[in-house]
């Protein structure tokens, strides 16, 4: 157990007094990796940003059920009741076939094309507001009702959260693409750093294996420098987005006090930040274990 | 403890460095290998070492089948030998004591414990004032002990040493082959290469063109 402690104690003061001898060189590679993951990290942030906002506009989806033309009151009320008992909706409002007559009738303009007839032919109806934003509630609420006796059509006046909703999940699979495909190009790109270390440290390696040390031992301080390579990139990422949004803030609040709104893009949270790094370190170390055991099997 | 059955080494290109060879080596003894530039000295003793393994015939080392072991055991198997290269294969950015300290590494041992050995190691060669020296520094005898201080400080059953004497005068080759005598006289078994065995004392194994004309010197 001490052994190993100071084993990997030794190979961390041998990467530390790397990073010392060559502060410039890692400070390259740590812009290099931080510009390259704050794309599909900044992405995220202006999604959750955008989902943020979409949560707290009033999305309100509104439902309206149609009752057959020929539904008696008795089936009216049996709706109402339902309606009265149902826990997923916030509140609903029954506009007889009347009332909606007359409404329609006062309205300008409609005047004329309805002379034409003598007989109401609107059916009742209620305008039900659902509680929960999510499209796929209402979705599931339309379903239900249109399930219900003696209702002709149920419509769902929600679709463009649906949309947005819809944009945002899309959103999010093109981060996951892009953090993806970065990721490879980062694991290539520190593997090769470390590539570069390997060849300089050539003899070495080759006289350790000749004196009996493992490839666990000759990896070990290779694996820790691809880490803090990953590190110092994930922390640089995370700076270039503060930087990004300070300024980007300073925009958003002048137009936002025209619109008398406090919307702000918020910065990455705890969670979201340490992931970023963790991944960072994760990248490299897949890349240098990568390139130390291609070099590994060649020996 | 290292058994040779008619090893057979052919390198990549078709050189065949050994031929067929048989002998048999017990622990405690001090063996000379001999034979002109070319013969197999060097190869012979890589792969008693586990650093070659052989083209055909079987390799015994303490009755594991050096030809048949996984990759991945070949380290531990090395361990057991402190190894003097032909070309020493120091490293030439880290200090002296730097150079001693890595088979202790490379061992897990480490701290006071490792110090006290390197200093140990370092005495026992005579360069126990230079550990601070970068070995390029250091004259070709002394990067010669280095190389031998670097063998023995992991306390190695088998010292194998490739041509220890070849670049040093006579006075010198004199007191590295009476170092070697004593390890041996403390039970390490010593196997040397040389081209010249002139002073050797000890069973010789004779080499010529890669096959084995044991106990015949040059
Ligand atoms: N890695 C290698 N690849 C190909 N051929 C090799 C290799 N190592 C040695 N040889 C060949 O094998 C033969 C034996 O080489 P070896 O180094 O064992 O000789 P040696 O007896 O140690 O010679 P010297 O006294 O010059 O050190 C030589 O002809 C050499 O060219
Ligand atoms: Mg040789």
């Amino acid at each position: 157990m001490q052994a190993w402690i100071h084993a990997h104690q030794q190979a961390l003061t041998l990467v530390l007094k790397k990073l010392r001898s060559a502060p410039f060189a890692h400070l390259v590679m740590a812009a290099v990796i931080g510009a390259a993951l704050s794309l599909p990290a900044g992405l995220y942030m202006v999604l959750a940003n955008l989902g943020n906002a979409a949560a707290d506009i009033e999305t309100d989806p509104q439902i309206t059920l149609f009752m057959t033309l020929g539904a008696n009151d008795a089936a009216t009320k049996e709706i109402d009741n339902r309606l009265h008992k149902h826990s997923g909706i916030r509140e609903y409002r029954f506009v007889s076939r009347e009332t909606a007559w007359h409404d329609l009738q006062e309205r300008n303009g409609v005047q004329g094309a309805l002379n034409g007839l003598e007989k109401n032919p609107l059916p009742d109806a209620f305008i039900v507001h659902v509680s929960s934003s999510d499209p796929a509630t209402a979705d599931a609420l339309q379903k239900e009702f249109s399930a219900w006796p003696q209702v002709e059509h149920v419509q769902l006046d929600a679709a463009w959260v649906k949309r947005l909703y819809t944009l945002l999940k899309l959103g999010e699979k093109a981060v996951m693409i892009l953090a993806v495909l970065l990721g490879f190009a980062l694991i290539a790109i520190i593997g090769n750093t470390i590539r570069l270390q390997i060849l300089t440290q050539r003899e070495e390696i080759e006289v350790s294996k000749l004196i009996g040390a493992t490839d666990r031992f000759i990896r070990r301080p290779f694996l820790y420098a691809g880490a803090l390579q990953g590190v110092l990139g994930g922390v640089t990422a995370w700076l270039i987005l503060f930087v990004a949004l300070y300024i980007f803030n300073q925009s958003v609040e002048e137009l936002a006090q025209l619109y008398a709104s406090d919307f702000r893009l918020h910065p990455l949270g705890l969670q979201a930040s340490l992931i970023l790094i963790v991944s960072a370190a994760l990248l490299g170390w897949l890349g240098s274990y990568w390139s130390v055991s291609r070099y590994l099997s060649k020996l | 403890m290292i058994k040779f059955d008619k090893v057979t080494k052919r390198y990549p290109g078709g050189h065949e460095a050994l031929r067929s060879v048989t002998f048999e080596i017990a622990k405690g003894e001090l063996v000379y290998i001999t034979g002109h530039s070319g013969a197999g000295k060097s190869t012979l003793l890589k792969l008693i070492a586990a650093i070659e393994r052989p083209t055909t015939g079987t390799v015994l080392l303490n009755n594991q089948n050096i030809g048949t072991l996984r990759r991945a055991a070949l380290p531990y198997i090395r361990r057991n030998f402190g190894m003097i290269f032909q070309d020493h294969k120091l490293l030439y950015d880290r200090s002296a004591f730097d150079n001693v300290a890595l088979p202790l590494a490379i061992d897990g041992v480490a701290g006071r414990e490792a110090g006290k050995r390197v200093r140990a190691a370092l005495d026992k060669v005579g360069l126990l004032n230079r550990e601070k020296a970068m070995p390029i520094a250091l004259s070709g005898g002394e990067q010669q002990r280095l190389a031998i201080a670097r063998a023995i400080v992991s306390r190695p059953a088998v010292l194998v040493a490739d041509e220890p004497t070849g670049n040093l005068d006579s006075n010198y080759a004199h007191d590295i082959m009476a170092l070697f005598r004593s390890f041996n006289e403390v039970g390490v078994t010593v196997l040397v290469a040389t081209h010249d065995a002139g002073n050797a004392e000890g069973r010789l194994l004779h080499l010529d063109h890669g096959a084995l004309t044991e106990g015949v010197p040059a």
